[in-house]
């Protein structure tokens, strides 16, 4: 995966899939403990210890139109490979929390990439799901939050064409104001 | 901060889409939507898949084609991504694959404002792994 923000949009999209309505992304950047963490945590179907066992496996997946599954094994390789990690944990019927920790100033962290495009898409293409994205910094922190959007949009859909590109820009800018990298 | 300032502008843009929808609502049905799913798994995020996602959204709005995009995951056909699935309304959904943004405004030109198909097409009986 070329960058940080399409692995976001791959694992948010298991969450989509295991039907949660609230993801909370948070990326904390701490460059004093040279850490960038990425964590994804969703009040979707859950799994239990079997399957939470298995997830990394790329050829384990729940899917049946092929038989690998790459975004999980691909994100921990990605983290490990900057001398981070990647810790998966789930309760059945609760949800699942994703948390990739990478080293901040390694040359193999991938840069974060299009985020604001990513929140854009899953905001589209899930307009019922309360989707909250926090962003922390040395500078600042940044909260884009669903449903303070739909309480300003007041009935108006979330996912209109100009809504959206409207909410990347928003986001672009709020996140360029805390110098994220 | 800039925040605030955000929010205002946001206001003002709802007023501003409100008034465009109420006069869409007027006009269309919402049996004459085209649906359009894009495969959004980790092969079709790899190949760029969010990109055309962005691409559809935007332009059809600009062409003023009533039109719900969605995201998917795998359809199976991994090695054609990005891939997308239209349907037009009262008609069978057709896979288009390899859609980079040139073919996916041909298929917004050629087939959702006109009927004619456009290259590209994965036929729908293809058999996946499982049913060998």
């Amino acid at each position: 995966m070329k960058d940080l923000s399409m692995h976001i949009l791959d694992i948010i999209q298991n969450s989509v899939r295991a039907n949660a309505s609230y993801v909370e992304l948070q990326i904390i950047e701490n460059k004093g403990e040279d850490s960038y963490s990425i964590t994804i945590k969703d009040n979707g179907d859950g799994m239990d210890e079997d399957m939470l066992a298995k997830v990394s496996d790329p050829f384990f997946t729940t899917r049946t139109t092929r038989k690998v599954g790459l975004g999980l094994p691909l994100l921990k390789q990605n983290a490990e490979r900057t001398g981070g990690h990647m810790k998966i944990s789930s309760v059945l019927g609760e949800g699942t929390k994703t948390e990739a920790v990478f080293s901040h100033s390694n040359i193999d962290r991938p840069s974060l990439g299009d985020i604001s495009g990513t929140i854009m898409i899953l905001v589209g293409a899930n307009p019922d799901m309360k989707l909250v994205y926090r962003h922390k910094t040395d500078s600042g922190i940044y909260e884009f939050n669903t449903d303070e959007v739909k309480d300003i949009l007041d009935g108006v859909p979330i996912n209109d064409a100009e809504i959206l590109e409207y909410l990347k820009q928003m986001i672009k800018e709020n996140l360029k104001n805390i110098k994220i990298e | 901060m800039e925040k605030i300032k955000s929010l205002d502008d946001l206001k003002r843009i709802k007023d501003s889409v409100k008034s465009k929808m109420d006069l869409r609502e007027k006009s269309n049905n919402p049996e004459e939507t085209v649906q359009i799913k894009v495969a959004m798994a980790t092969c079709g995020i790899a190949a760029g898949a969010k990109e055309i996602m962005t691409f559809m959204i935007k332009t059809l709005d600009k062409d003023g084609i009533p039109a719900i995009v969605t995201q998917t995951g795998c359809m199976g056909y991994c090695y054609a991504e990005p891939t997308i699935e239209v349907s037009k309304p009262g008609e069978e959904p057709i896979v288009f694959g390899g859609v980079d943004a040139a073919r996916a405004k041909d298929i917004i030109d050629k087939y959702i404002k006109g009927n004619e198909l456009v290259d590209g097409i994965i036929p729908v009986n293809y058999n996946t792994i499982e049913e060998k």
